[in-house]
């Protein structure tokens, strides 16, 4: 065995095709990993300083280490599975959950040159690996053998169904703009500056743009909303009501299981905003058209602006009250879905003439 | 207000008020934090600051004032009568001491804090202090013995005191069983 | 042996169906869930027994008795009515100075003491200032309650120069032991006024952002309008007092009715619930905001207090041991924080009383969740418990 033939086996083994695609699959994977101890540390020192405090100052400078602390501690505890629950579905529901959540970073056009399947269908993709996340809570309610877990799960299942409505007629709209259902495509035709961006009107004629703004616009708006009923953040998050239902759907996990859950929360978080961010503000174009573009700054630029989206998010947050279950079903049923419908008969009138 | 009228003032109210509330939190944003360091920053105690108790034993005439102004019976006391030829010292406050505290205990696990204590003391011995961090391990460690006698001298003490009440009644006794001396005569009172 | 209270001995699990499309039956039924003693929103040691029905509540029973420390028994044992002081503090935790101040009033006016004028305009600055403290607890929890977190970070900063202005004058800053039988345990220090003044101009503002950012804030308004609401003479009739009954449209304050100490030299107004903004009488969201503005009104009482402040001592002439004729007794009701605390006192002509009965008000005003629990939602229950406001030393007692 000499260090040629030793480096061909190498050579051979990083370009064949299934390892390449594993290798290339998972780099979202450890860019999750990496970018949710970061939004965890924002939001915890977010939320600190708008309630006037500071949050995490003793482990690291000013608590940066504090996350690794939370994650090596939820690795180090007990593996509790309760007696009477249903435990292939205990057991299970934490990574169907994710497995959901990460599915979605197949589609999501990161930069230019990459993206995990450029396929023609990239939104109805996501849409549909939403409803695993579904399928995933009902079981973690479900098998914990706990009522409270129940009225979670049930209630979650509820909500995120009933917002996948909104979420899919903002996507129909923005289909009807751009022609295309592929990610990659509605970047690149949102591609040149900030005036192409989809959320003022996309690279119209500017007399099409001008008709189309006020509905973009809305769209935009109603998006925002549906999404962040999509991933249970307040003002939506019944399912994990701390006040009333303990934890919801995941009082009985600890543990590795409770990390895969919580992560799984912050993973849907970036998809969610990322797919605002590619449907709506541009993607990994910059908004200064040719200025700071180029493969490698469109993944700075898709990484900035979906955490600027996350900050808004977490802004509101911790400002609203919580929403009641039946209000909720009322938002999404006799608001959203109908100002949605109106859009998007507009847009297309719109479109047409 | 119809109900059309009603379902588009709801959805305009709800944003403007939502984008009230986070004008407010956004001014919080950037305020300065209100939190304190705590081990390496603490704030002042108040002079009146009512937390752990001290006992100055020295001062201490052993009336018992304290215990029994205690709501939760956290102080126990036990005195030993003196003997007069024993001089125990003076207090603070120019009074002459004629006890030995021989326990003074406080159990500061049971202490309410009230400073009830502290008003009926005479000499203004028994103080709350500023000190509020006295955590213990072990919860028999929160039993403070303030007074400073050993075994050895409180034994030697309630002896003496046996001795002289023996000594005493015995005088007694004896004085009662003697024959009373004759009065001597009286003087005629001057003639005024 | 007295039972604790349980669901009706005749009281089945109904089963209920649902007709689907195709004709079948699915058969449904309830569930007694249990919020336990220890739940992040009870306020407490509280178990409420819940019968739902899906999202329905339908029967509601509360549990309480696990903070029962024995207050009115340990009275009996205290060598002193002074020494009673300290236990009335640790009834209603959030509100001491006013249970304090109950249970010195009570005793005062069975032996007839008259205490300076000094000491009550200073009883008045303290027991407002504590009912402002009480009631940032309140609504604060109250914000937790329905979901908003930052307001009750802002309701303890507000409290923070309160329990400061407590510490200077008396050394404690929860549980006083500072309105003693006769006046007050200290006179207050040189610096009390002008910083109570400078809590006054710095917390007018802070209430008008607090009002801003939750309670009219349109999602809180929905969530707490027209839920849980207690019609006037069912309130009336379960003996509710304090902010839950004026925030039913009941013009009623002990202040002003059966007025003790000062209140009728200054000028202040009872805050009633008006219903407005689209809320019925009696709902959560009309309670909440009586608090509200009850706390601007405590602001008023306490410039005027601090203005009219007489010289003289603090410290009336009382005997050196108290002791009431035999077989002497009285009630005397105070205006709580949570409504009307009442203190009822039976000597036997000895040092120690023979009976103290405290009639806590939220205990009382608890009594009515189950009234108005039946039929709201499990979300409503949480928001409906946390504006009764209870505090379970008080319920516990």
């Amino acid at each position: 065995m000499d260090i040629h033939s030793l480096l061909q086996a190498v050579q051979g083994f990083l370009t064949n095709e299934i390892v390449l695609a594993v290798i290339l699959s998972s780099l979202p994977l450890i860019f999750v990993l990496i970018y949710v101890l970061f939004v965890l540390y924002t939001e915890m020192k977010l939320a600190g300083h708008i309630q006037d405090r500071v949050a995490y100052m003793r482990t690291g400078w000013h608590g940066v280490l504090q996350n690794i602390a939370d994650m090596v501690k939820l690795l180090l505890k007990e593996d509790i599975v309760p007696d009477k629950a249903d435990k292939l579905f205990f057991r299970l529901a934490p990574y169907v959950t994710f497995a959901g959540s990460y599915a979605a970073y197949a589609v999501l056009p990161f930069s230019s040159i990459y993206i995990g399947a450029n396929i023609n269908l990239g939104l109805f993709f996501l849409v549909a690996s939403g409803s695993l996340v579904v399928i995933g809570i009902l079981m973690a309610g479900w098998s914990s053998d706990n009522k409270w877990s129940m009225l979670g799960g049930v209630r979650s299942a509820a909500q995120m169904i009933s917002y996948e409505l909104p979420t899919s007629l903002a996507i129909v709209i923005i289909a009807m703009i751009t022609g295309s259902l592929n990610l990659q495509e509605i970047v690149k035709f949102q591609d040149g500056g900030i005036q192409n961006w989809l959320v003022f009107g996309g690279s119209l004629p500017l007399q099409q743009k001008l008709f189309l703004l006020p509905f973009t616009i809305i769209t935009f708006v109603i998006f925002l909303v549906s999404s962040n009923a999509e991933i249970n953040r307040t003002p939506f998050d019944l399912p994990e009501a701390e006040s009333e239902l303990v934890q919801g759907y995941f009082t009985e996990y600890s543990g590795l299981r409770f990390a895969m859950f919580y992560l799984t929360e912050y993973t849907n978080l970036f998809t969610v905003f990322a797919v605002a961010v590619s449907m709506f503000l541009g993607g990994w174009s910059s908004p200064f058209g040719s200025f700071m573009s180029g493969p490698v700054w469109g993944i700075f630029w898709f990484v900035v602006k979906t955490y600027v989206m996350v900050v808004v998010q977490i802004w509101v947050r911790w400002t609203l009250p919580r929403v009641r279950v039946d209000q909720l079903m009322y938002v999404s049923w006799k608001v959203l879905t109908p100002w949605l419908l109106f859009c998007l008969f507009a847009v297309g009138f719109i479109l047409v003439i | 207000m119809s109900a059309f009228g009603s379902y588009f003032y709801n959805i305009f109210h709800s944003l403007y008020t939502v984008v009230v509330g986070m004008k407010i939190t956004l001014k919080h944003l950037f305020q300065r934090s209100v939190t304190i360091q705590y081990p390496t920053v603490k704030k002042a105690i108040p002079e009146r600051g009512r937390n752990r108790l001290f006992v100055n034993i020295d001062d201490c005439i052993g009336c018992d004032q304290c215990a029994m102004a205690c709501p939760v019976d956290c102080i126990t006391i036990e005195t030993c009568k003196s003997t007069p030829d024993v001089d125990l010292g003076m207090t603070s406050k120019n009074t002459k001491k004629r006890l030995y505290v021989s326990q003074f205990d406080i159990d500061i696990a049971k202490c309410c804090y009230c400073g009830l204590c502290v008003w009926p003391c005479p000499t203004e011995c028994i103080v709350m202090t500023d000190v509020y961090e006295f955590s213990e391990y072990d919860r028999h460690n929160l039993i403070y013995s303030f007074a400073n006698m050993t075994a050895d001298e409180i034994t030697e003490a309630q002896r003496k005191l046996k001795v002289y009440d023996a000594e005493q009644a015995a005088k007694k006794a004896a004085a009662a069983a003697a024959p009373v001396p004759p009065k001597p005569e009286q003087p005629a009172p001057p003639i005024t | 042996m007295l039972q604790p209270p349980t669901l009706p001995t005749n009281y089945t699990i109904k089963p209920g169906h649902i007709k689907t499309s195709t004709g079948k039956t699915i058969r449904t039924e309830e569930m007694i869930v249990n919020m336990g003693p220890q739940h992040p929103s009870t306020h407490g040691v509280l178990r409420l027994e819940i019968v739902i029905d899906g999202e329905i509540v339908r029967e509601c029973i509360p549990h309480i008795g696990y903070l029962h420390r024995c207050f009115e028994k340990h009275a009996e044992q205290m060598t002193n009515y002074q020494q009673v002081i300290p236990y009335t503090d640790r009834m209603d935790y959030c509100s001491a100075m006013t249970n304090e101040w109950g249970y010195a009033l009570a005793v005062e006016r069975m032996l007839k003491i008259e205490v300076p004028e000094r000491v009550e305009y200073i009883r008045v600055i303290m027991a407002e200032l504590q009912r402002i403290a009480s009631h940032l607890i309140a609504v604060g929890t109250y914000g937790i309650d329905s979901g908003a977190f930052t307001p009750f970070l802002y309701t303890f900063i507000d409290r923070e120069p309160i329990l400061d202005l407590f510490e200077m004058t008396c050394g404690a800053r929860l549980l006083y032991n500072y309105i003693w039988i006769g006046g007050l345990s200290h006179d207050l220090p040189p610096k009390f006024i002008e910083q109570a003044k400078e809590f006054c101009k710095y917390f007018r503002p802070r209430l008008k952002q607090f009002n801003d950012l939750l309670s009219y804030n349109e999602i809180f308004v929905k969530r707490t309008a027209n839920v849980g609401v207690i019609p006037k003479d069912v309130a009336i009739n379960y003996a509710i007092s304090g902010p839950q009954l004026r925030g039913c449209g009941v013009d009623w304050d002990l202040r002003r009715d059966d007025p003790y100490s000062v209140y009728h030299k200054l000028d202040w107004q009872v805050q009633v619930g008006k219903g407005e903004l689209g809320t019925s009488l009696g709902d959560c969201w009309n309670r909440h905001m009586v608090r509200m503005r009850e706390m601007e009104q405590s602001l008023n009482i306490i410039e005027q207090a601090l203005a009219g402040l007489p010289e003289g001592n603090v410290k009336a002439a009382i005997p050196k041991r108290i002791r009431p004729d035999k077989d002497a007794e009285i009630y005397v009701r105070t205006e709580g924080s949570r409504g009307e605390l009442g203190y009822y006192i039976i000597s036997d002509g000895t040092a120690s009383p023979f009976r103290v009965k405290a009639r806590g008000p939220a205990f009382v005003n608890l009594s009515v969740l189950p009234e108005i629990a039946r039929g709201c939602m499990l979300a409503d229950l949480v928001l409906i418990a946390g504006s009764i406001d209870i505090v379970l030393g008080e319920v516990d007692r």
